[in-house]
């Protein structure tokens, strides 16, 4: 293949993939690494630096449009920033050193995991939770808009949520992905973050958790500038148009259809990474 | 049906300003979409360059080589945007790109200081240094 039709294919299926990732909010950069060594047989330590600068393109080219809403919570997101950022420290360092082949497995059965966890009804929102001393200390709980008045939350259980968060900065700079997954489990599960918030501001807190790595991966030449255009400018781009039209009827068929997707490729890296094919 | 509304707590100490948080926070997003935007920009125009050159060679990125030091760290990119390489000005547009959190790290410890928030502001200067670290301490810096 050409460097030219090469470019001109990758740049349509991270369009596509950031498009799908945003209309469904299960993001697109999960879906990109196993797409580029699966399809194109690109090496996973390229994909991943690939992957990981196009998460900072779609965190911060966002995140006015979510501010807006009036839902992200600054606080929450500056406190388990600290988390994020020393897990994808530590993440993007042991990335140096693992084998490709188990950096595959991790993907797959992270794959995995973010498509049980699409396909789960969340659970409804426990509300009028007492204020836990912890998170007032630390001034986490807070309001968002909710049919023209406001609604309070009392954010719960800090540490489990703080250590959970350092797990998902770690597999953020590990595998090159914003790990949703991960934080979901952590703020809406553990420290019962109502979910409008907790998506917009874990989308604010991707940027900042990938950027952490994004300096390791640079300096050790895991960047490659021919293969992270093209997956930057692509994601970017699909992202942008995904988060301007909203197909609210569609969206259950389309994330039935990405999980899919995504379940397809976890199985697809377990394979690759079990029988050392990567 | 109304939804129903927790109290408001007399017992907490402090209640934060969403009125003044929103709008910090809008002009940090608006910043950090300028900076996205600027580094498409630059990564796009770099791209141009590099594609009317080498569009015709093979495409490998099978095998890892790891990138040249002219693409690792900020001298060697600025070296190469010197000498009219397209990639070098498209690893420019991706540091930019890297650097648009840490930009927004930096005003947030702005914000937090006007709202003399001082338990977060010492939060944020730990975020920013974990941030300059990777930035700078890795060897990018060099």
């Amino acid at each position: 293949m050409t460097i030219l039709t090469f470019t001109a294919v990758v740049l349509m299926v991270s369009f596509i993939a950031g498009l799908l990732g945003s209309l469904t909010g299960l993001g697109g950069g999960v879906v990109l690494v196993p797409l580029l060594t699966i399809l194109f047989h690109v090496d996973i330590r390229y994909a991943i630096g690939a992957s990981l600068v196009s998460v900072i393109a779609t965190s911060s080219g966002a995140a006015a449009a979510y501010v807006r809403e009036g839902f992200s919570n600054i606080r929450i997101g500056m406190f388990l920033e600290i988390a994020t950022t020393f897990g994808a420290l530590l993440g993007a360092f042991l990335a140096t050193w693992i084998p490709t082949t188990a950096l595959a497995i991790i993907f797959g059965a992270v794959l995995l995991y973010s498509a049980y966890l699409s396909r789960k009804p969340r659970p409804e929102a426990q509300r009028n939770l007492p204020p836990d001393p912890l998170a007032t200390r630390l001034r986490l709980n807070g309001s968002f808009p909710d049919h023209q008045s406001k609604r309070h939350y009392n954010v719960q259980n800090v540490p489990t949520g703080f250590g959970l968060m350092f797990g998902a900065g770690a597999l953020s700079g590990l595998l090159g992905i914003g790990s949703g997954a991960v934080k979901v489990l952590a703020m809406d599960q553990a420290m019962r973050i109502p979910f409008k918030v907790s998506t917009t501001t874990s989308n604010f807190m991707i940027g900042v958790t990938a950027a952490a790595s994004a300096g390791v991966y640079l300096s050790r030449g895991y960047v490659d500038p021919g293969l992270a255009m093209p997956v930057m400018l692509g994601v970017l781009g699909g992202s942008l148009l995904g988060s301007r039209i909203l197909v609210k009827a569609e969206t259950k068929s389309l994330r039935l259809v990405f999980s899919a997707v995504i379940l397809v490729l976890g199985l697809q890296m377990l394979y690759k990474g079990f029988w050392g094919k990567i | 049906m109304p939804i129903p509304q927790s109290p408001v707590r007399p017992s907490q100490p402090f209640i934060p300003q969403p009125w003044r948080d929103r709008q910090l926070e809008l002009v940090l997003g608006n910043l950090l979409r300028w900076g996205v935007l600027l580094s498409a920009a630059i990564v796009f125009s770099g791209a141009c360059v590099y594609l009317s050159r080498h569009a015709h060679e093979p495409a490998d990125y099978h095998i890892f080589r790891g990138e040249p030091s002219e693409f690792r760290t900020i001298r060697g990119v600025i070296q190469s945007v010197r000498n009219g390489r397209g990639r070098g000005l498209i690893q420019l547009g991706l540091l930019l790109l890297i650097a648009t959190p840490i930009a927004r790290v930096s005003f947030s410890i702005v914000g937090f200081s006007i709202e003399r928030d001082y338990l977060y502001v010492s939060f944020t200067v730990i975020v920013l240094l974990v941030l300059l670290y990777s930035f700078l301490g890795t060897g990018i810096g060099q």
